[in-house]
């Protein structure tokens, strides 16, 4: 679904037209208005809202609202969440990628709608799925309370170490692999389908083992593709909303990401303090377009 | 496991291994397990669950609200692809990258910041509530389906206009997007060629570009409308939330959790399920269209 969305082989260029195909200068003018008073409206607008109401209090209120200690430790945990779901979907995605890009096999069309569908799916479902098999409710919690379990050990074990999934970080871990799932994979799919094997046949045929190839003659060529894969991972991983709201239990101190904060602040009508971390997300956000653009300039460059 | 030919490239085995574990343990089952659930449930439960009337009611805010939602970004989207691939101004790579804002921004920044835009004592809700008010009211003795939707005296925050609001911002991308690089390719030739038989501009746009766009745009439309229907962060903040008038499924789903109702939330959930994998099917079906018609 995103593939029209986040794609580094998108070209580029508009030469100078003939009279006949281009618009009038009116029409140009207009048009031009009218898209960038829609832009500055619906996407500038708000942007510039987040800073401006964090800043409402001045520098002094804003800098005091950072420095709350839970919102500290939201910040950490979303880090953490990030650290620990981002590298996961790097590696499925540089595999994925491999075994669809370089092999012809069956149902290689169905894989890769599959790996799509996270996308497909709404982020409140996202965290249902992972409440229903981890929950107290779900199988999780059916066999922390079965009588004959399969490996008792094992149940004894989580029991005495109280390792809970839902409403605790592994759930908001899970829900955040799941919401990210495809972002790698999508970009890297394409871009090494579009290489071909050539490179990679040589390589083999002069004697490099698998590992070697990889190392040494695919990733130099898809490195671009796969950071630019990962900064989107990473901007949805550290924004996840939704999903994680559902599995993590809103405790203040121990499952709180940054946006849950943001909501919890919000909903006290701690403005300030809610608009205050939204600015670290905000400013996260436009580092991710910062760096998406270069990495777009630079590929264009390249293959211009 | 029958292959044409032998490829001489090593780690099939591994790499196709790990991903297929990997989509089973992270999506695949926990998917089923929706499924599941909702399988031990009895018909008449089923149907009380998905067809009730706070239900109903929220399947038709999300659809109306998403549709509508889309649509403006179908226009407005055309208008934006278009000017930032043939019309050169200064600042397009900025603006350019700028309508990626909403993918890169976190869901709930977005709904707060749109909030504090359109409160009634928001920057701009406090102008344009009143004008919205009355321009609502003129448009209502036109087209009676305005009251129908249920638009006559809402307030743009906190009512429904609010979800649509939070939904054009959220889908705005996915039609620029999608319009962009077919924009790009189009082929000077066909305008020229117009252009030589006599058609005036107009002519050209409406007969020859358009028609070469359309696939593209009822992709970015789809796309924009699914995202939009599980759309939860930006639109609770919003919204207002008022079972009945301004309560979106998503939301319900969250609703009946608290409550500890996990199998309506389930039973809901299959059903938004089941709609989105068939608009995925649909949006990958458009795309092939797309493509097969852009390659004539």
């Amino acid at each position: 679904m995103a593939s029209a969305v986040s794609s580094l082989s998108r070209s580029s260029g508009s030469a100078v037209r003939p009279l006949a195909t281009r618009d009038a200068t009116w029409v140009r003018y207009t048009l031009t208005a009218v898209a960038l008073g829609f832009l500055a409206l619906f996407l500038l607008l708000p942007l510039v809202a987040v800073f401006a109401e964090a800043l409402r209090r001045g520098l002094g209120a804003y800098i005091t609202a950072l420095k709350d200690p839970d919102g500290l430790h939201a910040l950490k945990l979303t880090l953490i969440t990030a650290a620990l779901a981002v590298p996961a979907n790097l590696v499925f995605g540089v595999a994925a990628a491999w075994c669809i890009a370089k092999f012809t096999f069956p149902g290689k069309s169905v894989l890769i709608t599959l790996i799509d569908l996270p996308f497909a799916v709404s982020p409140v479902i996202s965290g249902l799925i992972y409440v229903l098999i981890f929950g107290a409710q779900g199988w999780y919690g059916q066999y922390l309370n079965a009588e004959a379990p399969w490996f008792p050990a094992l149940q004894a074990w989580l029991i005495e170490q109280d390792f809970k999934i839902i409403f605790a970080v592994p759930g908001i871990v899970l829900a955040t692999v799941f919401v990210t799932f495809p972002f790698v994979a999508r970009e890297l799919i394409p871009l090494m389908q579009q290489q071909g094997n050539d490179e990679e046949y040589a390589a083999i045929t002069l004697g490099a083992n698998g590992w070697q190839t990889f190392w040494n003659v695919t990733l130099p060529n898809i490195k671009w593709g796969l950071f630019y894969g990962v900064i989107l991972c990473n901007a949805r991983a550290m924004g996840e909303f939704g999903a994680v709201s559902v599995v993590s239990g809103h405790i203040r101190g121990e499952t709180n990401t940054l946006p849950l904060h943001v909501e919890i602040l919000y909903n006290e009508y701690q403005f300030v303090g809610a608009f205050a971390a939204a600015s670290v997300l905000a400013l996260l956000a436009l580092v991710t377009l910062v760096l998406k653009s270069l990495v777009e300039w630079a590929h264009a460059r390249r293959t211009a | 496991m029958s292959r044409s030919h032998r490829s001489v490239i090593p780690g099939f085995g591994l790499s196709l291994g790990l991903t297929i574990t990997y989509l089973s343990l992270i999506v695949l089952l926990p998917l089923s397990a929706a499924f599941i659930k909702t399988s031990g449930l009895t018909w008449e439960e089923f149907k009380t669950a998905v067809f009730s009337p706070r239900v109903l009611a929220s399947y038709r805010i999300s659809f109306l609200a998403s549709f509508a939602a889309a649509s403006l970004n179908c226009v407005f989207g055309l208008i934006v692809a278009w000017v930032l691939v043939r019309y050169p101004f200064p600042g397009r790579r900025v603006v350019d990258a700028l309508v990626d804002l909403p993918f890169a921004l976190p869901t709930a920044v977005a709904g707060i910041a749109l909030t504090a835009l359109y409160a009634p004592n928001g920057w701009l809700g406090h102008w344009l509530d009143p004008i919205w008010s009355s321009f609502v009211h003129k448009l209502a003795d036109v087209f009676p389906f305005v009251d129908w939707v249920g638009l006559l005296g809402a307030k743009l925050a906190f009512d429904r206009p609010g979800i649509f609001i939070a939904l054009t911002f959220i889908g705005l991308p996915f039609v620029v997007r999608t319009l962009q690089p077919i924009i790009e390719e189009l082929e000077p030739e066909f305008e020229e060629a117009s252009a030589s038989l006599g058609a005036n501009r107009w002519q050209t746009i409406t007969r020859v570009i358009f028609p070469q766009l359309l696939p593209a745009l009822i992709t970015g439309f789809a796309m924009a409308f699914a995202r939009a229907l599980g759309e939860y962060g930006s639109v609770v903040f919003i919204s207002g939330n008022m079972p009945m008038r301004t309560e979106i499924t998503p939301l319900l789903i969250i609703t009946k959790l608290e409550q500890y109702d996990y199998a309506g939330a389930t039973a809901i959930a299959v059903v938004m399920l089941v709609a989105s994998f068939t608009l995925l099917l649909i949006i990958n079906l458009l795309q092939k269209w797309s493509r097969r018609h852009h390659a004539v």
